[in-house]
């Protein structure tokens, strides 16, 4: 196993190093923000229980922001890990932007931080070399058609500025996402995250996904449009709530109308049991956003189904007037908690009675946003109920119904239990963000085709 | 740290003992300018320069990307790809010993690589202006302006021999308004987000009537803010580019990739209906579909000379007369299907391995001008500008939302209707084209967020359509 005390401190090291380029490349009059992003990865993608692509990915960003009274601009640029050529190119970086910042206009929506906020976490690791895990999930899976990735290794967030302030973030998680098929569209989705590799927790998660596949190997049921009851797992409960991350909390999109939850601000409401904050403080994410701001321990956005709160950038606060909280530029929450009810996960399905129980939900997407109406796809482990009894797998459904009625009017129970998902996305980076939810009982839910 | 087109081939490391290796470097510079709310928004810059090593040993396959392109920091990737493929080799999906170990040759560049750019402030001004005839009334009360201007340089090398170099020069510009009224909001975007992009300089603005591009689509928003809901029913539809290319991408674009078909997607972007089996006789549309893959024309977003495998590019026929005739599939996955296929694996950035993905997918114009596609419809409905998109794992039951809507009745264009939606079957839908417009109609369009892969990549996807009318489809309209 790697040291990674020993190599989270070179990074560290070499980012403060970075900063002190950039602290001597300032003339009088500037100052700058910086923040940094880098990750070692072991990538291993699987397809028919064998190894399809394995692979590793080094990467390192930062991205400097001059700043003169009101103008500023940034550049951010990949870097190569060597202090002497990396520092050559911030210097030439800053000197680019320093050309620049008199073609710009003042920003009246400039904000900066006002206190110096520093702080330092790491957490996880070490974990087994990538081989290794690789050779324990195909033996658990073997004789199954496994499709899916290993993710895995250090990330590292930093931030620094010309006022000496300093924040370190290093986190090390593996994350396993697979399916096992039994055929077609019909497979059982399964996922294994955390900051210590377990075997244990792994053979166990793979025992679970072998037992169900026995139940989606049964002939698929072919329901009709209508409206059903339906138990949406915290896997499903997954799909709903990004999408509602997407603006839905955002300062700014609520201000200009934007967000799907628009309405809430004029007393539309969700149903009493639901609750909803932005928990940094039990989450995966830096407790500093990228412009330096701190982040509170938790944010209020939904209490007792009535909106309260929403994450606000410093850009938007000084654009709409409302107080900074921590939120990046997106506004995006990264922590997102949902609270839980009063329903034992066991006793889910007999509350079910007769529905469906949906594992996943697929492609979200709004039909109707001001309406806060979404549309989307079931998938993977989706079931039909009778007498709170599995009866047959289905084929794929398309819901088409509001969140207002999901989680308001139609919504029967919360589990009392909720699941931390840590966020398997890997989109030009490993994501540093989680969602925290409960199961949900819906008396109704329309699907169209 | 030199460009990665002046690394001669005596400053790359060799990797010795393998059976073939490469070195794929990217470089990008992007430039962002945007002006929201007649507040111009802070300048970014960003530049991206890495390379990733791919190594076929002992009929393993590895990969390792970094972003220390010296010589050592290279030969450390390509040891660590080497270690990949040798420490998997035996759980390998596929054999690297029967993969091909292409020698490509050649250059590539976009048009206008060489053309003059405007200056910073010359670019603040035009969407400066464009942003002050966007605010035009109380009643829009978010708008924003934007360009991103991009140019990189892709090579590849490989221990065969092959050496290539390609220069692209890419321009997206954006514009989008949000209206507001009475509790009723409506958006509209300039051909969706950043549906306009492409390849070449400052004249794609002019095919977009970029210039007064503000104030046409506030006024469109504003007029929607007072329309009617779409009505619900089954009737005849008409796509414009801007939303065709979306119905192309989702509902003939995935489900032809071969990656997919092959089920490597199968955890994350899901598989496909199409089965190795149906190419060659499969009736995917009606006699009037005929799709192409075609890397050859210019301005179009994904045009290129080579994959990032080192496959040549060419125009092929993916669909003709309604039938299909061949996937997307790159070197490697028609090697795993025994397929052709075409020069489709593509890399987002020096980060992630290449996959099977779309370049530029085109829908071949026909012969019906805009007027006679009209005039043919008795009931229906023109929907215009993506807004809204979702399809099942499988790439078959779909619903797409639109911005704007006009009534068609009799074969006359009548009022706009707010909140167009329909939704469909791919299997079922592409028989339903009943009219393809002509090249009168035609956009390039496309792109620059087409998602897949595991990890997940982003990547610049073209598409060229003309109008097109479909038969017998469910649309509805909105909520309120």
């Amino acid at each position: 196993m790697k040291d990674i005390a020993r190599e989270d401190a070179a990074m560290e090291n070499y980012f403060l190093a970075l900063s002190q380029v950039i602290d001597a490349a300032l003339a009088t009059g500037e100052r700058y923000t910086a923040s940094f992003d880098a990750e070692q990865t072991d990538f291993v993608r699987m397809n028919r229980g064998k190894v399809r692509q394995p692979g590793s990915v080094a990467q390192r960003y930062i991205a400097v922001r001059l700043i003169r009274g009101a103008r500023h601009a940034k550049h951010v640029l990949s870097l190569t890990g060597d202090l002497k050529v990396d520092g050559d190119a911030l210097r030439s970086a800053v000197t680019g932007l320093r050309a620049a910042l008199p073609e710009f206009a003042d920003d009246p929506h400039l904000m900066l931080p006002k206190d110096i906020r520093s702080s330092r976490s790491t957490r996880g690791g070490p974990l087994p070399p990538a081989e290794r895990v690789i050779d324990e999930i195909l033996e658990a899976a073997r004789g199954t058609d496994l499709v899916g990735i290993y993710a895995a290794g250090p990330v590292w967030r930093g931030f620094a500025n010309s006022e000496g302030q300093r924040n370190w973030h290093q986190s090390t998680t593996f994350n396993l996402q697979w399916s096992l098929y039994f055929r077609t569209d019909k497979a059982v989705k399964s996922g294994h995250a955390g900051f210590n590799w377990d075997g244990a927790a792994l053979t166990h998660k793979m025992a679970e996904a072998r037992e169900r596949l026995s139940l989606i190997s049964r002939p698929a049921k072919t329901l009709g449009p209508g409206t059903y009851r339906a138990y949406l797992a915290p896997s499903a409960m997954e799909e709903i709530a990004s999408l509602l991350c997407w603006s839905g909390f955002s300062g700014r999109a609520l201000a200009t109308q934007q967000s799907a939850l628009a309405r809430m601000r004029s007393g539309e409401t969700l149903d009493a049991q639901v609750s909803i904050a932005e928990d940094t403080a039990n989450g995966v994410a830096p407790e500093f956003q990228s412009e330096g701001f701190a982040r509170p321990a938790s944010v209020n956005l939904v209490e007792r189904g009535a909106l309260v709160g929403s994450l606000v950038s410093p850009r938007t606060a000084q654009e709409f007037g409302l107080p900074e909280n921590g939120a990046n530029g997106d506004e995006f929450p990264e922590s997102l908690v949902m609270a839980g009810g009063t329903l034992a996960e066991k006793d889910a399905l007999e509350a079910l009675g007769t529905g469906l129980a949906i594992g996943n939900l697929h492609y979200l997407n709004y039909s109707d946003r001001p309406a806060c109406r979404m549309t989307g796809m079931t998938r993977f482990a989706t079931f039909w109920v009778e007498n709170g009894r599995i009866v047959a797998p289905i084929d794929v459904l398309r819901f088409d119904d509001t969140g207002y009625r999901l989680l308001g009017s139609q919504l029967e129970a919360l589990t009392m239990e909720t699941e931390l998902l840590l966020d398997s996305g890997t989109y030009g980076a490993r994501k540093l963000m989680s969602l925290n939810l409960p199961g949900a009982l819906v008396s109704e839910m329309a699907f169209t085709l | 740290m030199p460009d990665a087109d002046r690394l001669s081939q005596s400053d790359l490391p060799k990797l010795e003992g393998v059976d073939f290796w490469s070195l794929r470097f990217v470089e990008e510079y992007c430039e962002s300018y945007a002006v929201r709310k007649n507040v111009a928004m802070p300048f970014v810059a960003s530049t991206d320069r890495g390379a990733m090593a791919t190594v076929y040993v002992d009929g393993g396959y590895g990969y390792a990307a970094t972003g220390d392109t010296s010589p050592a920091g290279l030969r450390e990737a390509l040891e660590r790809a080497a270690h990949w493929a040798r420490s998997t080799a035996r759980l390998a999906l596929m054999d690297s010993r029967e993969l091909p170990r292409p020698a490509p040759r050649g250059e590539y560049a976009s048009p206008s690589f060489h053309a003059p750019s405007p200056t910073r402030r010359e670019w603040y001004e035009l969407l400066g202006e464009e942003s002050a005839q966007a605010g035009c009334d109380p009643r829009i009360i978010d708008w924003e302006t934007s360009v991103d201007v991009i140019t990189a340089t892709h090579r590849l090398v490989t221990s065969t021999g092959g050496d290539v170099v390609q220069r692209y020069r890419f321009l997206m510009p954006g514009m989008g308004v949000t209206a507001h009224s009475d509790g009723v909001t409506q958006n509209r975007t300039l051909n969706g987000y950043r549906g306009i992009c492409q390849q070449g300089g400052t004249e794609i603005l002019g095919r977009f009537d970029f210039d007064g591009a503000g104030r046409r689509i506030a006024e469109e928003a504003l007029e929607l803010l007072t329309a009617p809901n779409c009505p619900s029913g089954d009737m005849d539809v008409l796509l414009t580019p801007d939303q065709m290319i979306l119905q192309i991408h989702e509902s003939i674009g995935h489900p032809l990739e071969l990656d997919r078909i092959l089920g490597d997607e199968r955890n994350f972007a899901g598989t496909s209906f199409v089965t190795p089996d149906m190419f060659g006789t499969y009736q995917y549309g009606s006699p009037l579909l005929n799709i192409t893959f075609d890397p050859t024309r210019a301005e179009e977003l994904a045009s290129y000379a080579f994959d990032d495998d080192g496959t040549r590019a060419e125009r092929v026929h993916l669909i003709r007369a309604g039938i299909l005739e061949r996937p997307l599939g790159g070197a490697i996955s028609q090697v795993r299907a025994g397929m052709e296929g075409v020069a489709n694996s593509r890399a987002d950035n020096w980060n992630r391995p290449p996959i099977d993905r779309m370049a530029n997918l085109n829908l071949e114009p026909g012969d019906a001008t805009m007027e006679e596609m009209i005039a043919g419809i008795e009931r229906g409905v023109m929907m215009e500008t993506n807004s809204s998109w979702s399809i099942d794992d499988s790439r078959n039951k779909f619903q797409f939302g639109c911005e704007r809507g006009r009534l068609i009745e009799n074969g006359k264009l009548g009022p706009v209707v707010k909140n167009p939606n329909y939704r469909g079957i791919s299997a079922n839908f592409w028989r339903s084209l009943k009219r393809v417009g002509n090249a009168d109609t035609l956009k390039v369009l496309g792109t620059p967020h087409c998602g897949k892969g595991e990890p997940s990549q982003v990547i610049r996807v073209g598409h060229a359509t003309p109008a097109c009318v479909f038969g017998n489809v469910a649309v509805f309209g909105g909520e309120s």
